[in-house]
């Protein structure tokens, strides 16, 4: 089994059955990372460039672990050590990295649609780990594994997803990957944070969290961007943290099984209190193990199995 | 220069209420007659029958980027441009580098338009320095040495104050100002429209607020300072809606709209496709809509092209890098044609009215007409010839234009202008 095309450039262009295929794909890799071995020969001999043209940590990392667990060896470019910072342009960038005869790309930058523009340049696959505010689809794909995992199912769950939706390319990919398995979306945040239209990515729009926090299944926290103070898009981090932080006295009001989410890093005391944070309903370190699982697979089924399609 | 006949075409004249099969006679430079059946025996003569026949079109908004960027486009290239498309005159924004603030920089478009250039270059100044919206430009200066407006386009004068000591001055000199209305601080680091697709793509977007709060503030200053107005490229429902209802109450206002705005939307986008990146951005169903309606009822007085020539390079790029512009010199007259004329929205006497007797009337241009004595500007085009768009084969030295590949109708086949042929048979001579 494979995915319909070379590149995983958004959850936009899955469909519900490939997205299920990679969870469960996901599934047989998870136990990898549990052996003292932690490595199988799957991807030996592929080569995977990691071109992370935008700060990251954990993404990048749990890439390059994904690769070097499945024996493909990992070339890391980031943009302070590549020809990108003596001003070359990423056509260039793209046209050495084929000439290099990398079998896959997994891209991060800072503007929307750069991973769309670099897949038509070149025949190897694109995974897009982050394009600016539009999509981010291995980190939905984690969180619908780690929801899967602890709750059964997808299918019929409240998420609510709080806080930046307009910057956030978390909110954009699970709002399309929840919807695509049949989950009911609503995102929560003040207006100036909700973006024109969001409705019509098929989710929900709540300006009052206490609200809808009683029917969540899952409450997924975003991260709030310190600079967006600035911006006017809302008066300070304290009166965000008082409208929607979640707190332990919201905690309280959640369903018994609920689920609460962070893609990370967590700026603790704004969006979520450290007591939430550290609750066993938390699962954000889940998220981050199973990181790890997901893209294994995803690597697997974009360049596993005799030469791509 | 040779006499030139006509014949036999249908001329279509909207300035003098023309729309007959008629011969033309074109002698040193002017046209001479315009009459059924003109026989001279040494006249260069041009078949034209089949051939709709036509005042020059005046394309009152382009980027010529001559001086400054001339890997783009040139006086030279711009005009060969204009004319495959059909166009006799040119109007080219001051946004050059050095900025045409300044008589010299206005001589030397002119002078070069004069050696190099095959139609007319019609300058327009900048109307303060720099393009700066803080210090008025010597206008009168300007004007003296030939610029045709005045403009800061690419910018908005966000200065209320100096927009109205602007309006006032050009007054004085009875000479239109044109603006692009943004407000930048709605619009800022805006990549597309503000809506649905700027947030499925996850661009920044410029609402559609951004143009109408500056065009309400615009007419307002008009109004009082009684002031010529003109609006280039409205592009959104709410601007057409504003200046309508300012031209019901007498506000001496006019406004033009892009080709490219009367037929694409930002469902385009979808593929980060750079050649659609243009400002004000594409819009919406709702706004090609209403723009159309706004042509239809003359809200919209003209269609000018805002010609913006980009190099590859710049536009080979991540979206929110590559600059804003689509060239559309060569695909104008055919896009509107099988767009408007074809779905009979616009008659071929509206459209030539809306490119070339009304930018013409816009600008105090001799010209949009084919009246005895006039200079001999005249376009010939054949309605049912279908084309289809190679962007290779653009005169323009740009090829940024999202039409590549699209069917249209009607490319210009012949082109006079002052009385010399410079386009035959579709091909720059």
């Amino acid at each position: 089994m494979r995915l319909k095309s070379k590149d995983l450039l958004g959850i936009r262009e899955l469909d519900g059955e490939e997205i299920e295929l990679i969870l469960d794909t996901a599934e047989s890799f998870r136990e990898i990372s549990t052996r003292a071995v932690k490595k199988v020969p799957t991807l030996r001999g592929r080569t995977i460039v990691s071109l992370f043209l935008e700060p990251s940590t954990r993404t990048r990392v749990s890439f390059e672990l994904a690769g070097k667990r499945l024996s493909a060896d990992v070339v890391n470019i980031s943009a302070k050590a590549s020809a990108l910072a003596k001003g070359e342009c990423l056509k260039d960038t793209a046209k050495t990295i084929e000439a290099m005869n990398a079998d896959l790309v997994v891209m991060r930058h800072s503007a929307a649609g750069a991973p769309h523009f670099l897949a038509k340049l070149i025949e190897c696959g694109v995974i897009n780990a982050g394009d600016g505010a539009h999509e981010h689809p291995t980190q939905a794909l984690l969180d619908l594994f780690t929801i899967r995992e602890r709750l059964g199912k997808v299918e019929g769950l409240h998420v609510v997803i709080i806080g930046d939706i307009a910057h956030s390319r978390v909110a954009r990919s699970n709002i399309l990957a929840l919807t695509k398995l049949g989950a009911r979306v609503t995102v929560v945040g003040p207006p100036t944070l909700i973006p024109m239209g969001i409705g019509e990515m098929g989710c929900e729009v709540s300006y009052d969290l206490d609200t809808v926090l009683s029917q969540a299944d899952v409450v997924y926290a975003l991260r709030i961007q310190l600079e967006r103070q600035t911006e006017t898009l809302f008066p300070s981090l304290r009166e965000y943290a008082a409208l929607f932080g979640l707190n332990k006295e919201r905690a309280v009001g959640l369903k018994k099984n609920a689920l609460i989410m962070h893609p990370g890093p967590m700026n603790r005391g704004i969006e979520i209190t450290a007591e939430v944070a550290d609750l066993p309903q938390s699962v954000v370190a889940n998220q981050v193990a199973n990181g790890v699982a997901v893209r294994m697979a995803i690597l697997y089924l974009l360049i596993g199995g005799g030469k791509s399609a | 220069m040779p006499d030139v006949l006509i014949r036999g075409g249908r001329v279509i004249d909207p300035a003098s209420k023309i729309d007959a099969v008629l011969d033309v006679l074109v002698e040193d430079g002017k046209i001479k007659m315009v009459k059924k059946d003109i026989s001279l025996k040494s006249a260069d003569v041009i078949d034209a029958p089949g051939l709709i026949v036509c005042p020059g079109l005046i394309d009152m908004h382009v980027h010529l980027r001559e001086p400054g960027r001339e890997d783009e486009e040139t006086i030279a290239s711009g005009t060969r441009a204009a004319v495959r498309g059909g166009f006799t005159s040119v109007a080219c924004m001051p946004n050059t580098d050095p900025v045409a603030d300044n008589a010299s920089v206005i001589e030397f478009i002119l002078e070069r338009a004069r050696n190099e250039g095959v139609a007319h270059v019609l300058p327009i100044g900048a109307i303060t320095k720099g393009l700066k919206g803080e210090e008025l430009s010597e206008m009168g200066e300007l004007m003296r040495v030939g610029a045709v407006a005045f403009s800061d386009d690419g910018n908005s004068v966000m200065n209320a104050e100096v927009m109205r000591r602007a309006l006032e001055y050009s007054e004085m000199l009875d000479i239109l100002i044109i603006v692009h209305a943004e407000d930048v601080n709605l619009s800022k680091r805006g990549q597309m429209n503000e809506g649905f697709y700027s947030t499925l793509l996850g661009l920044k977007g410029a609402p559609a607020a951004a143009e109408e709060a500056m065009i309400a503030r615009d007419l307002i200053l008009a109004e009082m300072t009684e002031a010529r107005l003109h609006i280039a490229h409205v592009s959104t429902a709410g601007s057409v809606r504003l200046i309508r209802q300012a031209k019901e109450r007498g506000v001496r206002v006019t406004c033009e709209a892009t080709p490219h705005h009367l037929v694409l939307t930002e469902a385009l986008l979808a593929t980060y496709d750079t050649n659609c990146k243009v400002n004000p951005p594409l819009r919406t169903e709702v706004d090609v809509l209403a723009l159309r309606e706004g042509l239809k009822d003359g809200t919209i007085d003209a269609i000018a092209s805002d010609h913006a020539p980009h190099a590859l390079h710049e536009k080979e790029r991540e979206f929110d890098y590559a600059p804003f512009g689509i060239v559309g010199l060569e695909t104008a007259l055919p896009l509107m044609l099988a767009e408007l004329v074809e779905s009979d929205e616009l008659s071929y006497t509206q459209l030539i009215e809306k490119l070339s007797c009304n930018p013409a009337r816009i600008l105090g241009f001799e010209g949009g007409s084919l009246s005895v004595g006039n200079p001999a500007d005249i376009t010939m085009f054949d309605p049912k010839a279908k084309v289809k768009v190679d962007t290779n084969s653009f005169a323009s030295k740009s090829k940024n234009s999202p039409l590549g590949g699209w069917e249209l109708i009607g490319m210009a086949k012949y082109v006079l202008v002052d009385g010399k042929l410079v386009l035959r048979d579709g091909r720059v001579a």
